[in-house]
């Protein structure tokens, strides 16, 4: 999923300061899982910035929404009256969420609530981790289902390096190493001999590296 | 406020079925009197107590919130009163972030068979409002 943290309340307030009618709107997926942009942190921020601007003598309307995909334009098309009735529109959801809105109503003032931080996973309640760097080209097969482009600090393809200590990272005694790991798995399942290939320099450019990524799939577009 | 007029806060208590509300059932038996600032709205657990409930009492003009949840180690769903604690813990500071006195916001603990330890943390909340004053947020009464 991805993963989100909202700001802080104060850089938020700053972004909707001057603002009389504010829609807040959440996101029913990813930002609903690890609690950051779903309907209830929509409600929370709201009371938060009601009770707020009460205290600075401001005057302000605070209404809410939650769709349950902020990314797509049919759940943006429900709610379109309500994204054009409004002075600001803090969107809860990830980047992606934000963009869309700001994409399909270009009168439309948006800001962002969130930080989206990573693709992860909750590790356990409360504890989310970063697992997928979504550089386009995944090579988990060689590297017994742990992805060193997300979990090793320098994206090594043929590690670890001389900072693993112990099993950890020279950046963080919290951070596993992610080629300990992948060396313990393979030891355990007996096929340590996999690491004698060297995995060679890889073409970046499905990363972030080659610009802005887009997919076509023919098979799924309508006919014009 | 009106000069002269001594201030009576507005105090909603979230009580645990299993605990405080019953310590405050066994006070009115024992005849033993608890301040009337006190509202209680009865929770199935402290567990059960969610950000919004407390955010809309305070709203609402609500001068403090309290939340009693059962002893420590005897909660009837083994960890409800131990996630209320963190919860309220998580309010006290984004009451302070807002820039509202999280000291507005407190928990306790108590077993059913502590009617008088009621009628304390009651008593006890009530002086520490009446203290800090009317909440900022309060609105006027009509």
């Amino acid at each position: 999923m991805i993963v989100g943290e909202q700001k802080p309340l104060d850089e938020i307030k700053n972004m909707v300061a001057g603002h009389k009618k504010v829609l807040i709107v959440g996101c029913g997926t990813c930002v609903t899982v690890c609690f950051a942009g779903g309907e209830k942190e929509v409600g929370i921020l709201a009371s938060a910035l009601r009770m707020k601007s009460k205290l600075d003598n401001e005057e302000i309307t605070i209404h809410e929404a939650t769709v349950q995909r902020q990314c797509e334009w049919e759940y943006l098309d429900a709610i379109g009256e309500e994204i054009e009735a409004h002075d600001l529109v803090l969107s809860l959801a990830c980047g992606i969420g934000a963009q869309a809105i700001a994409e399909r109503f270009p009168n439309a003032r948006v800001v962002p609530g969130l930080n989206t931080s990573f693709l992860g996973l909750p590790e356990e309640q409360g504890v989310w981790a970063e697992r997928c760097a979504a550089c386009g080209n995944c090579i988990l097969d060689k590297t017994a289902g742990i992805c060193p482009i997300a979990r090793c600090a320098k994206s090594l393809l043929n590690g670890p390096c001389g900072g693993s200590q112990g099993g950890r990272c020279e950046i963080d005694p919290q951070v596993e190493c992610a080629w300990q790991l992948v060396y313990d798995r393979l030891q355990a399942r007996g096929e340590l001999e996999l690491l004698e290939e060297i995995i060679p320099p890889r073409d970046w450019s499905t990363n972030r590296d080659g610009g802005p990524r887009r997919i076509i799939r023919e098979d799924l577009q309508f006919e014009e | 406020m009106e000069a002269g007029k001594t201030f009576e806060p507005k105090i909603v208590a979230f009580c645990c079925h299993y605990c405080a509300y019953a310590a405050a059932d066994l006070a009115g038996s024992l005849r033993l009197q608890y301040p009337t600032n006190i509202r209680i709205v009865k929770i199935p657990c402290s567990g059960r107590l969610d950000a919004l409930h407390v955010l809309d009492a305070f709203e609402d003009g609500a001068d403090g919130v309290m939340v009693a949840g059962c002893l420590e180690g005897d909660c009837h769903f083994q960890t409800g009163n131990l996630h209320a604690k963190r919860r309220v813990h998580w309010l006290q500071g984004l009451l302070k972030e807002i820039g509202f006195d999280g000291e507005r916001l407190q928990m306790c603990n108590m077993s059913s068979a502590m009617g008088g330890e009621f009628v304390g943390a009651t008593t006890e909340m009530t002086e520490r409002i009446k203290e800090l004053g009317p909440s900022p947020l309060r609105k006027e009464e009509g």
